[in-house]
Order: structure tokens, then sequence, then C-alpha cells
């Protein structure tokens, strides 16, 4: 069911599921939404290159979707995997908070 | 707005603005009402919350909110055809689904029909990092997707300041919920929004600003180690309602907010007569008895049958085929059966036939609502034509109790619009300062007073009877002699002696057998002169 809401925007086209696995939350193609998603695939380049998979889920579209990760604010990152899940809300602009959000600075160094 | 050309209007005042838009509803005009379907509630906010807006409900944790957001969605969904999306933060829809069903709801068939959407809004602020700007976009749409899911007319929010404690950010958290509010008006929605109380607002983080239309503010209070639960209308702009502070009871059929009626006085007053099954007595009440549907009050000292006459009363009802629910407080069931054969009363004979239930309990064991909850699931179930309370003093332990009038007059309201005559005895002392003072200020409520006194003279104590007051009917003003005979109860003549003070008892009877000596002297003088 989730595979069928992927947008794959920049999605690398692969049969093995990517090292890390986020899926971004938006609502329509509002500023804030914007923001995040050229935020977020500036990070993983600079720190996830080839690692990594972003999944978008436009709520407007897939408005049921949001109860299953608890989406509440949006934009919303949510790091599936690796596990455990963390959620970042926000258009993701402290660089920063992100990484210490999807706790990737341990992971990229 | 769309709802309302739905029949969902149901309150019979407000039936004419049902047709109107929730929006433009002008100064001046009713505010139309959704009915919430709870117990009294509808009574005191005169048809319900107020159609196509947000309420509030204000109260420190187990107050019930939670329970009340809930039957009104269940009500809605159930008997005014609303489906309704209850979205909590606080509990998941298994807990929620289990609570309801303490109070006889079933939720979970209700979401089975399709009829009410649950959402759980897990917010937990260990889990979420913040940065950079957001909104709230998700609740809305998580709220709009459950309403169009089942096509909502109702919703709950149970308990939304979760989201403060979730969410750093308050600037944009306020401005969404302004928005959140104003969404659910733009829909035509009612709403219950549920929310903590707090020290100094009203509510922990202000949310009465948002919403202007209807707050209703509950309370749990211990008084006496008789914990009782309070609800209070604080505003309901554009609309009459009670403002005082109502009991109300989380019970197995829903929440019950007591009174029954507040704001109208309006049962029937029906002209059918009672009889009380004392013949005299009857003749003593215009020739007729009490009116059905009526309040009698009986009161008295120890002793002079307060309880015997009321059994009296129950019995000829039964004889008659009615039904009789007799609430004791002083004798157990077998007490008083035993005590009543012996001057001539079989109540055994009726309640194993069904027509009669005593019911006997000490009342001051629980609070004074919980036991009127109790009265009325009975008289329900029941179906009395006739209520004996035996009697209402003991109701409370101390007479002072502020609470007992309040009480006593949902007691009489809700009888009366049962359709039941009541009977209430109530002890009082034996001099007259006593009976005014301890007639608990109901005697105002009652319809007809009979008044029981002790006289003693000569070394004779005896029982005396009159009516204090019968409203509606011509009723006699002389005080009689109430006496128990192997015939039953009966009233008889006083006779006054020269200092025109009444004569019972034996004296009575001297009196009595020498005006009947005089009346056949009399009465052979006027054979005598017939004959002659």
């Amino acid at each position: 069911m989730k595979g069928q809401t992927v947008e794959p925007p920049a999605k690398p086209a692969r049969a093995a599921k990517a090292e890390w696995q986020l899926r971004l939350y938006v609502a329509g193609a509002t500023a804030k939404s914007v923001a995040a998603l050229a935020n977020l695939r500036k990070l993983c380049e600079e720190h996830l290159a080839g690692r990594y998979e972003i999944e978008v889920i436009d709520l407007l579209v897939n408005p049921k979707l949001a109860a299953g990760d608890q989406i509440l604010a949006v934009p919303t990152l949510v790091r599936k995997f690796p596990e455990p899940i963390r959620k970042i809300i926000g258009d993701l602009s402290n660089e920063e908070r992100v990484l210490v959000g999807l706790d990737i600075k341990a992971v990229a160094r | 707005m769309k709802q309302n050309t739905k029949k969902g209007v149901r309150s019979g005042a407000n039936g004419n603005a049902a047709v109107a838009s929730v929006l433009d509803a002008s100064p001046g005009e009713p505010v139309p009402k959704a009915p919430s379907g709870i117990d009294g509630l509808d009574e005191i906010t005169a048809g319900g919350l107020p159609r196509g807006r947000p309420s509030l409900v204000i109260g420190g944790p187990g107050c019930g909110k939670t329970m009340l957001a809930a039957e009104f969605i269940v009500q809605g969904a159930t008997r005014y055809g609303e489906p309704g999306v209850f979205m909590m933060f606080e509990e998941t829809a298994d807990e929620l689904v289990a609570n309801v069903r303490s109070l006889g709801f079933d939720l979970d068939g209700l979401v089975r029909d399709g009829r009410v959407a649950i959402d759980y809004v897990r917010v937990e602020r260990a889990e979420i990092e913040e940065t950079g700007q957001y909104d709230l976009e998700g609740l809305f749409i998580r709220l709009a997707h459950a309403v169009e899911s089942v096509g909502a007319k109702r919703v709950a929010l149970d308990t939304l300041e979760a989201l403060f404690s979730g969410l750093s950010d308050h600037a944009v958290l306020r401005a969404e919920l302004r928005r959140l509010f104003r969404w659910l008006k733009d829909r035509g929605l009612t709403a219950m929004i549920t929310a903590e109380r707090g020290a100094e607002t009203l509510t922990r983080y202000g949310l009465e600003e948002y919403v202007a239309d209807c707050v209703i503010l509950l309370d749990h209070r211990v008084v006496d180690q008789v914990s009782t639960r309070r609800l209070r209308i604080v505003k309901y702009r554009g609309s009459p309602h009670g403002t005082n502070e109502y009991p109300f009871l989380i019970g197995v059929n829903g929440i019950l907010v007591l009174p029954i009626t507040s704001l109208r006085l309006d049962h029937g007053a029906p002209v059918e007569r009672l009889e009380s099954g004392v013949r005299e007595l009857d003749a003593m009440l215009g020739g007729k008895g009490f009116f059905r549907n009526s309040a009698i009050l009986v009161s008295g000292a120890p002793g002079t049958g307060k309880s015997s006459l009321a059994a009296r009363i129950a019995e000829a009802a039964c004889q008659r085929g009615e039904r009789v629910l007799f609430l004791s407080y002083e004798e157990s069931a077998s007490q008083l059966a035993r005590n009543m054969r012996s001057i001539g009363i079989d109540l055994e004979r009726w309640t194993k036939k069904g027509m009669l239930e005593i019911l006997a309990s000490r009342p001051t064991l629980q609070g004074l609502e919980q036991h009127l909850v109790l009265m009325f699931d009975a008289v329900r179930a029941f179906r009395p034509s006739i209520v004996v309370v035996d009697p209402i003093s003991n109701l409370t332990l101390h007479s002072e109790d502020a609470g007992l009038k309040p009480m006593l007059m949902r007691l009489i309201d809700f009888l009366k619009q049962s359709h039941v005559t009541a009977v209430y005895t109530n002890l009082v002392g034996d001099d007259e300062t006593s009976i005014a003072e301890t007639q608990l200020g109901v005697s105002s409520l009652m319809d007809s007073w009979l008044l029981l006194s002790n006289i003693a003279a000569e070394g004779e104590r005896t029982r005396a009877l009159q009516i204090v007051k019968s409203r509606g009917m011509p009723h006699s003003n002389l005080v009689r002699e109430f006496v128990f005979s192997d015939r039953g109860l009966e009233i008889v003549d006083v006779v006054l002696d020269e200092a025109r003070r009444p004569l019972t008892g034996r004296r009575r009877a001297g009196a009595q057998a020498d005006a009947g000596n005089g009346r056949r002297a009399r009465g052979s003088a006027a054979v005598a002169r017939r004959k002659a």
C-alpha cells in the first residue's frame, strides 16, 4: 500500500532497499514543502550520497496516509530506516538540527 | 451549513431556526441548536449545543470530559442521525471504546457501521525534532478525511491541549488553532472541544479565547466524603441557559445531568382524582381525594401514622390495579409488611403479585445525587402510578443540608413529569415551631399537605389529622381524629368541649355517647310528637 504512494522525484530506481529510507510528508506544493524537499536533497547528497531513498507523500492526494505515521504537522520528515523511527517537522532549514535529528553525523564521519 | 436542511434539529424551541443558515444567524434570532442527547444537558441549555459551532468543555482530570464528548458523538450518531468524528490526543481508540462501553455505548459498532470515525493523534515530544517553519495541515487533512469518510455533522476533539505539550512553537500552534476553529465553523460542524482547567485562566492554555459561543465547566469535588460531579454553563452566547451548578452522574446509561427540568415548569395538571383509600379523607379533600400526578406531603411527629397512611394509599392503589413503588428508608421491606399487617394492611399480597415494589435502603450511604439516580432508574423500570418516599427527612443525615431542597425539587419534577402521584412522608417534631422549621423548605413544592399530630390529654394519646393545604380543590379546615381500628384507618369527627377544644379518644367517645343519647332522646321525642 505504501509503495503505491511513492512520488519518485529523485529516487534512483533500485531493486534493493536503500540503507537510509526517508519519507517526507507534505500538503501540496507550498513554499514550506518545496523548501523542505530542496533542503533534504541537498543534505542527503552531501552526507548520504548513494545510500538513501526519499519518498514524498502528498497528503492532499493521499489523506489516509497521515494517520499511519501519526502526521500532524507538515512538512514532516520521517526516518523509516535505520530504526528507530524519527520525526523532524518543519522546512528543514537548519541543517545542523536535521543532522542531529536524523542521527547522521555519527554515521557519516 | 448543508446539514440544516436535514432533520437533525428536533428541539421544538428551535425548529424554526433550523432552516436559517448557521453563520448568518443575526442577533435576536434564536441560536440554532444541536441536541446533545445527554439527559439534562439539553434542558439546561434550552435545546442543546450551538449548531455548527464549537463548544468548549473544561474540567480537571477525572471530571468526565471525555465521557461527555463521547456521549455527544454517540447520541448524535444513534438518536439524531448525525454521524460524528472523535479525534483524541490522549487515549487510543481501543481505550476509548473500552471506556464508553461502561456507559453502555457500542462505539465499535458505530465505527463498523460508518456512523462514527475515530482518529487517535499521538503527540510525543520526545519523538519530534523541530526545525524551520511548519503548520498543522496534517491535522486538518486527517480531520477532513475523517469527516468525509462518515459524512460527519459532529466533531469531538479530546484534548486539543495535548498539542501544547507536544509542540514547542506555541505561536504557530495558536495561529493554527484559530484556523481550526474557523475551519470547523465554515463546515458547519457542531464541535465539542475539551480542555484542562487552568489555574488562572479558564483553561490551561487559554483556549476560551477561540471558542466564544458555549463554554461548559465540569467539576469534581468531595464534600463530607461524598464525591459529586457538577456541571455549569459558564457562557452560552445568544441563548438563555441555566446558570446554576448542576450535579451530574456517569451511570450505566450514560451521563445524567440533574435536574431533569430546570428552566420550565410545564408538567401537565390533570384534573383526574386519586382516592386515598381512606373514605373520610377523600371527603375532606373536596369529596374526591387527591389530584393525580400531584405531590402529597404527609408530615408528623414520630408515631402519628405517617407510614401507615402512606401504606394505605399504596394498598388502595394496588387494589385498583395500579402499580406502586414504595421507597422505604426506615424499615426493611419485611419489617414494613409485618407492621402494616398489624393494622390490617396487607402489602405482601401485592408485592407477590408484582403490583408493589418496596425498595428499602439507607440513602445517606450514597450521595444524594447518586440516590436520586437510583430512584429515577427504579421509576423508569417499574413504571408505577404512585411512588411513596418514606420519609424524605431520611434522605440526609443533617436536615440543614443545602443540597436537599434542590434535590427534592428535582425528584418532585421528575415524578410529575413521569405522571406519577408522589406521597412524601416527613418526620417533624411535635410542637408548632419545629413543624414549620423542619419542613425542609419543601412544603411550598407540595400540592397537598397533611399534618399528623399527637394529642395527649387525660392520660391518653390520640392522633389528629388536618389538611394544611390542598391546592386547587375545596378542602376541610377541620382537625379530625385519625384512628387505627380493626377496620383499618379511619378518620372521625372531633368533638369540641365547652372551651371549644377538640376532644379525642375516650373523651370524644364519651362526648359522642352523650350527644348520641341526646339525639336519641330528641328523636324519640319527635316520634312521640308525631304519634301524638
